[in-house]
């Protein structure tokens, strides 16, 4: 595929003795909204997470493949491992917002990354606030834990302190899951606008919003990708039969 | 059937509360017993002076040596227990999440620690101390008090950090951050109240604990000035003075006891605010 920005090639993950990714290889394009739809089991969440190589954390887990990030193998790569996440934010299906204040929230990415001047951390989660639609609601009370704020607004905070590491790529494990319609429709919206700069991989099993914001779909089903496809055909003209009774409501 | 179900469900409340009460009321006699005969001889000069000579014959004084000695001696041992402990308990929790077997015999040789009475490192400080032919000295107390401790402190926080949800590290991970960075300022946020929580528990061992510090503080009628010069230490005081013979005397080592549990209310005390004024920021999940 041109312009892709992630390639995977056989990519092959075990957890134990569990075979969870078969055979993976797909490619995901630059400044577009891929969606990873799948039932619940198929590994679309293994999948999106061994991309920062959270997989890692669980010893048990084996993984073999190739994940070419700008054509980097990110899998056997010498650079350091925070180096790579630091490309990739991710929100998770539920807000895990630091201990810390809304400020501090979205200064933190900033601070790891060396930065500490006191005008430049202002302007910038000024800026990255803004981005979530979240300031004007938070500008008062930037100083109060983030554990204040309603599970919407700590989705949008983790969104903006996501962005403020300046990664290339964003990681959603279907993160409007925990979230009421509202907050998930500023999500969505969101992305909408974010993929003019970022590449975003969206994970989730919910059609609607795959047919809403998608411009790229995977289709997994039991540890295999089965179709991948511009939004449209995908949705229009689907090839595969297993694809077809997804879309037909036969199995979630 | 829901008969049954009902008597049974009767008798094990009845079974729940005859044990809460049985507890709270032996806890109640317990300080009640103490507070009485202790109370009476708790005075201003007991607080505030040495032992003048002949103290523990009944003569007049007070233990403001022991009183100095413990808290120096449990400050420093739960300190330094502390500053040992807290990258112990980080470590297990954070940089060798993925080695779970591992930190399963860690957290079972720590356990096994626990275990060990405290005149065992009591012995164990003697011993060590000869071999460096040191003389009793807080310095040899704190030392062997704070591995005492030490398994206690490392297992409170690390219960603590493991509840952190999984989420949050991986979140914070994926921010990009080193294990340090997540250890000392995620971490250490989230967990602040309990971390408190298990110093004031290890606290309290420290300065209740009496067979530790025989061999290693040793005692003295003074306030000691240098870590290696010997101190005297309230549970001491109170051994020795229940030992004594004389009735007055032994009634003194009440009013010692008071002023034990005094010192350890304060503590928890402070420490609770503490905890308190430090959960604001932590997320509940």
């Amino acid at each position: 595929m041109q312009n892709s920005i992630i390639d995977i090639k056989q990519l092959n993950l075990y957890y134990g003795k569990q075979h969870i990714l078969k055979d993976i290889n797909i490619s995901i394009p630059a400044k577009k909204i891929t969606v990873i739809l799948g039932p619940s089991g198929c590994g679309k969440t293994t999948l999106l997470r061994s991309l920062n190589r959270l997989t890692e954390l669980d010893a048990s887990v084996k993984i073999s493949g190739e994940i070419l990030l700008n054509g980097q193998d990110l899998l056997n790569s010498t650079e350091d491992v925070t180096t790579i996440r630091k490309k990739m934010g991710l929100l998770a299906q539920r807000p895990y917002p630091l201990p810390m204040s809304i400020y501090n929230n979205v200064a933190y990415g900033l601070r790891i990354s060396g930065r500490r001047k006191k005008k430049f951390l202002n302007s910038r989660v000024e800026y990255y606030l803004r981005q979530t639609n979240l300031w004007d609601e938070v500008k008062d009370r930037l100083k109060e834990p983030a554990a204040t704020l309603s599970i919407g607004q700590q989705q949008r905070l983790c969104l903006a302190r996501g962005l403020a590491v300046d990664p290339q790529i964003i990681l959603a494990d279907e993160p409007t899951s925990a979230l009421d319609p509202h907050s998930s429709r500023m999500i969505e919206e969101k992305f909408a606008e974010l993929k003019d700069s970022y590449t975003i991989v969206l994970v989730t099993h919910i059609l609607r919003q795959a047919k809403n914001i998608a411009d790229h779909v995977i289709f997994m089903y039991m540890g295999q990708v089965v179709e991948q496809a511009d939004v449209r055909e995908f949705f229009e003209n689907p090839k595969e039969q297993q694809t077809k009774a997804y879309l037909q409501g036969q199995f979630y | 059937m829901r008969k049954t179900l009902k008597i049974e469900e009767r008798f094990y409340r009845v079974l729940m509360f005859l044990s809460t009460t049985f507890i709270c009321s032996a806890l109640f006699v317990i300080l009640f017993s103490i507070l009485r005969t202790g109370l009476p001889h708790l005075s201003w000069e007991m607080i505030s002076e040495m032992p003048h000579g002949g103290y523990y014959f009944g003569k007049s004084g007070g233990i403001f040596n022991a009183i100095v000695g413990s808290v120096y001696l449990s400050l420093g041992a739960s300190l330094l227990a502390f500053l040992l402990g807290l990258p112990i308990a980080m470590f297990i929790n954070i940089h060798l999440i993925r080695l779970t077997r591992f930190v399963a015999v860690i957290r079972f040789l720590l356990d096994l620690l626990w275990g060990v009475p405290s005149i065992v490192y009591g012995a164990f400080g003697f011993t060590i101390m000869v071999f460096f032919g040191m003389r009793t000295s807080l310095m040899a107390g704190i030392i062997t008090v704070s591995l005492f401790i030490l398994p206690i402190i490392v297992r409170a926080m690390d219960e603590v950090l493991r509840n952190v949800p999984k989420g949050l590290l991986e979140s914070a991970k994926s921010l990009g951050s080193t294990n340090s960075e997540i250890a000392y300022v995620v971490y250490f946020k989230q967990c602040l109240p309990g971390i408190i929580t298990a110093w004031l528990l290890a606290f309290g061992r420290a300065i209740g604990d009496a067979a530790s510090i025989l061999f290693t503080t040793g005692y003295t009628d003074f306030v000691p000035h240098a870590l290696n010069e010997p101190a005297a230490t309230l549970p001491l005081a109170i051994f020795f003075q229940l030992s004594s013979p004389i009735p007055e005397v032994r009634e003194r080592a009440y009013a010692a006891s008071v002023i034990l549990i005094f010192i350890v209310l304060t503590v928890s005390v402070v420490s609770r605010i503490l905890s308190n004024r430090y959960n604001k920021n932590k997320i509940n999940f």
